[in-house]
Parts: C-alpha cells; sequence; structure tokens
C-alpha cells in the first residue's frame, strides 16, 4: 500500500484505537481536562502537541547513538521544552487571543507524560521514519480524545460548536431552548472531562474485550 | 568511528553543545518574533480602552467582543484625540502615554520624592469629552487590572477588567459583561462630594444596580476578594485623578 508499509501504518492506527494514550494508557489526563470545554483549543492543542511530538521523536531518534545515556532524560526534556517554546512564541505573534486562552497550557506540555514516554519508549530505539510516524500517531490519538471531549462539552455546556450557536440562542430562547431545553454548566467543568473521558473507556472496552484488565 | 558515550568527558560536552544550540534557537526566534508579540500586546491595549469607552463589537447580549486586530490601531488613533501624561495637576500632551507601565510607576512611587506620572487617554463621545483611566490592582491569586472611561465629572462611562489567573468561574467572572455593565453611569463622588469610588458589594440592596449614585455595584457570589480588589484599585488609582479632574471644571 504505497507510502506506508503494514507495519508502518500499524504505528499510525494503534494509537488511535486499541492503544490510545489517554484511554488505554491513561497519560496526558490533566491537559484532556483543562483545556477542553470548548473545541478550538482543543484542536489547537492537538495541533501543538502533534507538532512536538513529531518533531521531537525525530530530534531524539537521529540524536539517539550520541546521547549519553546518563544524562539522557535531561536532553528529552531539553528538547521538548525547545519545541514547545517555539509553538509557544509562534502562537503569541499570530494566534494572540488564542494562545491568551491556552495559557499555561501550552507551556505545560513539557509535562505532558505521552511525549516523553514516546521519547523514551520508542524513539531512543528506532529509526526516524518511524519514530516519525509513532509521533503523529500518538499525537493523533491524544488529539482524537480532546476533540471529541471538547466537542460534547462545548455543545452540552455552551451549546455552540466553535463559537456558533448550534442549539439556539440561550438568551433570547430561540431553538431547542424554546421547548425548555437548558445548557448543562456541569459541562463546563473540568471534572465533566473526566466522565466524559470515563465514557469513551467504557465505549470502547465494551466494544474489544481484549483491552478488559484483570 | 565509535564513540564512547559513557565518558564523563563526552558528558559534559555533549550537554555544553547541546545548551549553545538550543539557546541560540530560541534567542534567534524570540527576538525575531518580539516585533510581532510586541505589536499584539500592543494591539491588545488598544482594544481595551476603547472598550471601556464603549467601543466594541459587542451585538445585543452577546459576550464581550472587540473590535478587531486590524482594524484596533486606525480607530485608536482616530477616537483618542489626546493623550496626557499627569504629574500632580499638571498634564502635558504626550502621545506615547499609552506605554507608560504602570507597574512600574507604582513600583517607583514608593520613593516618597518620586512624582508619578499618570497616563490619561482623551477621546470624544456623542460631542463630549471622555477619558480612560487604566488601574492596576491585585486580585485573589494574581494582578487584576483594567481601565475606566469617565466624562468630565468622573461619571463611569464604561469600564474593562483582566486578571492574570483568578478562579474560573468565580473571580474570573470580572472580564464578564454582566459584571462590566454595571459600572455604567455609576458616579465616583457622594452625595457630599467627597470622592468614595465604587464598591463592589454584598448584600447589595440593589441588585438590578437602578441607583447610580450609591457608589456600590452588586458582587458577584463567590468572588468576595476578587471584587475587594476591584474595589481598592478603583479607589487608590482612580483618586490620584481627582485632583486633576478638579481643574477640568
Amino acid at each position: 500500500m504505497g507510502l506506508l508499509s503494514k507495519k508502518d501504518s500499524k504505528l499510525i492506527m494503534d494509537p488511535l484505537a486499541d492503544n490510545n494514550p489517554i484511554t488505554i494508557q491513561v497519560l496526558g489526563i490533566c491537559s484532556a481536562l483543562a483545556i477542553t470545554a470548548q473545541l478550538k483549543p482543543s484542536i489547537v492543542m492537538a495541533i501543538s502537541v502533534m507538532f512536538v511530538m513529531g518533531v521531537g521523536n525525530v530530534v531524539i531518534s537521529l540524536m539517539r547513538n550520541i546521547i549519553p545515556s546518563k544524562i539522557r532524560i535531561i536532553v528529552q526534556l531539553v528538547v521538548v521544552a525547545t519545541l514547545v517554546i517555539i509553538v509557544d512564541q509562534v502562537l503569541k505573534a499570530y494566534a494572540y487571543s488564542l494562545s491568551k486562552e491556552l495559557s499555561v497550557f501550552i507551556g505545560l506540555i513539557i509535562t505532558n507524560c505521552i511525549i516523553m514516554g514516546r521519547f523514551e519508549a520508542f524513539a531512543l530505539a528506532n529509526g526516524t521514519w518511524r519514530s516519525f510516524l509513532d509521533g503523529i500517531g500518538n499525537a493523533l490519538g491524544y488529539g482524537v480524545i480532546l476533540i471529541i471531549v471538547g466537542f460534547f462539552r462545548e455543545l452540552l455546556g455552551s451549546g455552540t460548536l466553535f463559537g456558533f450557536k448550534v442549539l439556539g440562542d440561550s438568551v433570547e430562547k430561540t431553538g431547542l431552548y424554546a421547548i425548555g431545553y437548558e445548557n448543562n454548566g456541569f459541562m463546563v467543568l473540568p471534572p465533566m472531562a473526566l466522565i466524559v473521558v470515563g465514557i469513551i473507556i467504557w465505549v470502547q472496552r465494551s466494544r474489544n474485550k481484549e483491552l478488559i484488565e484483570d | 568511528m565509535a564513540i564512547d558515550t559513557d565518558k564523563n568527558s563526552y558528558t559534559i560536552i555533549f550537554s555544553i553543545v547541546m545548551v549553545v544550540v538550543v539557546g541560540s534557537i530560541l534567542a534567534g526566534l524570540a527576538s525575531g518574533l518580539k516585533p510581532l508579540v510586541d505589536a499584539n500586546k500592543r494591539f491588545e491595549k488598544q482594544q481595551n480602552i476603547l472598550y471601556a469607552m464603549g467601543i466594541n463589537a459587542n451585538e445585543g447580549t452577546s459576550d464581550v467582543a472587540f473590535i478587531s486586530t486590524d482594524e484596533v490601531e486606525d480607530k485608536f488613533k482616530s477616537t483618542i484625540t489626546k493623550q496626557y501624561v499627569i504629574e500632580g495637576t499638571e498634564a502635558s500632551e504626550n502621545p506615547e502615554a499609552y506605554l507608560i507601565d504602570i507597574k512600574k510607576e507604582e513600583a517607583k512611587a514608593k520613593d516618597s520624592n518620586y512624582e508619578r506620572k499618570l497616563p490619561l487617554f482623551e477621546g470624544e463621545k456623542d460631542g463630549e469629552p471622555i477619558y480612560v483611566i487604566p488601574i492596576r490592582g491585585k486580585g485573589l491569586w494574581d494582578a487584576i487590572w483594567g481601565f475606566v472611561a469617565v466624562d468630565k465629572s468622573m461619571t463611569v462611562q464604561g469600564v474593562f477588567f483582566d486578571h492574570a489567573g483568578e478562579t474560573p468561574g468565580l473571580g474570573a467572572e470580572i472580564k464578564q459583561r454582566y459584571f462590566m455593565d454595571d459600572f455604567e453611569g455609576e458616579s465616583l463622588f457622594g452625595e457630599s462630594g467627597a470622592f468614595k469610588g465604587i464598591t463592589v458589594a454584598k448584600g447589595n440592596a440593589d441588585p438590578k444596580n437602578q441607583r447610580k449614585t450609591d457608589n456600590a455595584v452588586d458582587a458577584i457570589a463567590g468572588a468576595t476578594i476578587t471584587g475587594d480588589g476591584i474595589t481598592a484599585m478603583i479607589k487608590k488609582d482612580l483618586k490620584m485623578y481627582v485632583p486633576y479632574f478638579k481643574t477640568l471644571k
């Protein structure tokens, strides 16, 4: 199948489903809770993480034979931190209001365990191309969950998608609100993200019984 | 040629090279993007000032909406006719007044010999002059700041508040319209003519904010300390402008 061999496409597809970093490995939860109240920041966060993870995995993989093993964790940290600062600066320059909205969470990509986890577990031991695919795959797996959670939280919590009032105007009582529908204010708060992630985990494991641990 | 990556000397050289490379990349990037970032900060400030004056993209009961960054600079230049720096009761025109960092002025003013520079922006609204005053104070977790637009007799025409890190859903609500809109029309002076500021009051007998002369607006439930911070910064910072406004009458 052309560009990707079977083994390579597994690197992309696995994290999307049966080895998802959030729902199966339960990593990167804190940012998944914090920034998913709306769709737009969720997507920007997903793209930022994809950049950091894709490029980071490549850089680490290129350097894997020259990194002194004694300080490899520090080297990984420096690579993540550098890439995150680049993302932060670029957002500040080209998407200022968005970077204000995401505030500390861009900086906190540094502490996203998925990234360091992939550097340590995959990029240090694999070739550049495969590491790149692995990074993109895991970032996609992370991003998909973020977007699903963001979709439901924005829709049910604020009645909007990307800021558009898809359910009608809650103040002027049009659309769904005319028949007595109310926004669920709880959806906007972080605890609800955890519950949505929990529901995704539930659905996923009931469809694929092999994922259930004893 | 195999390198012995376990040697201490190698580790040290590797770290030094890494730090130098990373440092130069980031320094280059930061200074390359600085003009853009600075412009964004300036636009934001201009948007905030114009917002306080009632020039914004609000529609009906919409959320806070600024005028777009593309047109804000032109709009700012055409709306703000004069910018002053006030020292004591003396005001001198200074087109760069909006660059004054109130935080730094506040720190310098701790030295009692220092005459604090107060920036003031003058514009026009419905044929009347309108003045915008920047204020700054402390919330619960971090700094809060804002802009207050007043007319010649120091009746509030509009406000804008922002914060660095107040609690979402509680203190952070100070930048929502339902809170900021309440300030419109409030007087800063009591009935005796003495400066009283505006109190963010709990248990306010006037929750719909019909009375504009009570020097109070309704507080946000659960945001007592942020509200007190707003009360304090209005009292403290606007008071410094009173001598100048007295000379306008």
